[in-house]
């Protein structure tokens, strides 16, 4: 009851104070986006930072365990697991990203499309969703790697296409909600046109709900890379990624060489518990009456 | 017809496109893409000659729709194609595969519900103590971990550092022989074939992959559970039945959590969709013999066929999953089907 009589109080501070009142509700919102910025500082410094190398080999210190010099050890090539972890994050980070920008432009048009103008648009629409739907969403990304050719960016199409869906189904009912709104008819009267009412009128006020899905999609987008990666699609061997080194780390987990399959696997959950984490405290933000 | 069977009917009837477009869809994938398939069917080794060859074999020359009536014609016989790799027909070797994926899909499925459930009740019940904590942390884990990773880890304590799991290679230790066939299911065939020892093998061979499929499933079941369970304790006829002097489980067990099991079954259809997915990583950690496997294996070796039945096998068994799921609903909602009259 005191959150919301607290909450009514500030009503006029708007949104910057909701916004404190939320981080300092829950640290670990701020938690999240403080390792959000970690990571991002990776990706953006991280190749210039590093200790060492991440492709250069050196047998005569492979699998060391982790040490002073190599703080993630060495695998079995002798490269430095701390320095292919942290230049991995680039590589992660950008399929994810583009793949979600991709789905998030894409699924934003449709979805508006078929909300706005409803009809056999929509009715087209609502089948094909339905019908990626259908598949096991990971399993439909393998086929389409597969008959689109093994390459990075065909990872990145695929993992944009399974997620389409998601955005436009939410913009879909976002836009169709607020297809006979006052504001909406307001604006056609004034003479706006319908894509510019949709546009700049309607389709903002989807903005705040696909924020939350962006971030939670995007941890999803990153395991779904590299879960790809794992199995041996779309990046190759000696660029470091964190798929592809926890796949050639795992030879060595049964010889007891943790160290070069962890790391990578640790650094990799972390991301994902961040985005999802910062997508739970977006809800937060966006929408207060959704918390748990 | 009688109400629930005109529902069961029309549930069916709505399969129907699901499954024509899930054929228009693996249809594309093979055929309409950039890229040629009938180099891909020809193999590394195929000159131009051979190319051309195996173009007109499969009736690559012939107009879209041709070879689309074609295909699914091939389909409805069961032709999926030969697998390059091992020389058989793609659909006997799924066939020969299939039981390990199931028997391994089945168990997580199980351990999860039976962990996921009382969990997310206990969670909801109970809410803001450390039960509640706890799943939250479950939860929030459970969805950030990758299922290669979790399995990886599950490997290196049990296997490498305590040395109670078995070695992580395949279904069966290789000092045991495979029991008779009979359905495929090992646990099952070493029960019929009075084999303790190779279903206590068999046994042991399951666990870690079916902790690790059981942990990544455990996360989307326990939220729904409590989420449902809240919702239903909160309302109306819990009210009334607390007020009535119903004893405490009768409450909790025989309204809320049967009430509350409506949506934690329509979650099972999203699960089902991450399993599929998840059960291919799974089964490369532990060398299963599985179709996750045997497509990992056909996309390393671009064997095309197969990887395409492996992505048509599985969104059948998907539809076929999710139709289960909205049958069994109707027989636990009693306002819709069976129960209704």
């Amino acid at each position: 009851m005191t959150d919301i009589t607290q909450i009514s109080e500030r009503k006029q501070n708007s949104a910057f104070s909701h916004l404190t009142y939320v981080l300092r509700e829950n640290p670990v919102t701020l938690l999240s986006f403080a390792m959000f910025g970690l990571f991002i500082f990776q990706a953006f410094f991280g190749a210039m930072l590093v200790p060492f190398d991440p492709l250069a080999t050196n047998s005569a210190n492979a699998l060391q365990p982790p040490n002073a010099t190599h703080w993630f050890g060495t695998d079995n090539l002798g490269r430095d697991v701390f320095s292919r972890v942290v230049v991995a994050t680039r590589l992660d980070l950008t399929i994810s990203v583009l793949a979600v920008a991709i789905s998030f432009v894409i699924g934003s048009v449709l979805g508006a499309v078929a909300g706005y103008w409803g009809g056999w648009i929509d009715g087209v629409l609502n089948r094909l969703l339905d019908t990626i739907m259908a598949f096991p969403l990971f399993v439909l990304a393998m086929g389409i790697v597969a008959a689109l050719g093994n390459t990075v960016e065909n990872i990145i199409y695929a993992t944009a296409l399974i997620n389409i869906p998601f955005y436009a189904r939410l913009v879909r009912a976002e836009v169709n909600i607020r297809r006979e709104a006052g504001f909406a008819l307001a604006a056609r009267l004034s003479g706006n046109s319908h894509i510019r009412t949709l546009a700049f009128h309607i389709f903002p006020n989807a903005l705040p709900p696909m924020m939350v899905q962006i971030s939670l999609n995007m941890g999803w987008a990153i395991l779904n890379a590299a879960g790809l990666s794992f199995i041996g699609l779309g990046v190759r061997p000696p660029t470091p990624e964190w798929g592809i080194m926890v796949a050639e780390g795992a030879n060595f987990i049964i010889s007891g060489h943790w160290w070069v399959a962890v790391f990578p696997g640790l650094w990799l959950m972390l991301a994902v518990f961040t985005f999802n984490l910062m997508g739970d405290g977006l809800r937060d933000i966006v929408d207060p009456r959704r918390r748990t | 017809m009688s109400g629930p069977a005109r529902a069961v009917g029309s549930r069916l009837l709505q399969t129907i496109p699901v499954i024509v477009g899930v054929v228009v869809i693996s249809f594309i994938l093979t055929r309409a893409l950039p890229g040629d398939p009938a180099v891909y069917f020809a193999g590394a080794m195929a000159d131009a000659e051979s190319i051309e060859q195996v173009r007109r074999e499969l009736g690559l020359d012939k107009p879209l729709m041709t070879q689309f009536v074609v295909y699914v014609g091939d389909l409805l016989r069961g032709d999926f194609g030969n697998a390059v790799s091992t020389g058989q027909p793609v659909l006997t070797d799924l066939a020969t595969r299939l039981p390990a994926s199931l028997e391994l899909t089945i168990c997580a499925l199980v351990l999860s519900c039976l962990v996921a459930i009382p969990l997310g009740v206990l969670a909801a019940v109970r809410q803001g103590s450390w039960v509640d904590h706890l799943c939250r942390v479950i939860v929030t884990a459970g969805v950030s971990l990758p299922t290669f990773f979790t399995g990886i880890l599950l490997v290196y304590v049990f296997y490498y550092l305590l040395g109670w799991a078995p070695a992580p290679l395949g279904r069966l230790d290789f000092i045991y022989l495979d029991p008779p066939r009979v359905t495929g299911f090992h646990l099952i065939d070493s029960v019929i074939a009075r084999d303790a020892e190779t279903f206590w093998a068999t046994a042991r061979q399951l666990i870690l992959p079916t902790i690790t499929l059981a942990l990544f499933t455990l996360a989307p079941i326990a939220r729904m559970t409590r989420a449902a369970m809240l919702q239903a304790l909160s309302s109306d006829y819990i009210r009334t039945a607390r007020a009535a002097g119903l004893s405490r489980r009768k409450v909790i067990f025989g309204y809320g959590l049967r009430n509350a099991l409506l949506p934690v079954v329509t979650t099972l259809g999203m699960v089902f969709s991450f399993v599929l997915g998840a059960i291919v990583l799974v089964e490369k950690v532990f060398a299963w013999p599985g179709i996750g496997s045997y497509a990992v294996e056909a996309l390393i070796a671009s064997d095309y066929a197969a990887v395409q039945g492996f992505v048509l096998t599985m969104a059948l068994l998907f539809v076929v999953l999710n139709l289960v799921i909205d049958l069994s609903y109707t027989l636990i909602d009693p306002r819709v089907g069976f129960g209704a009259k």
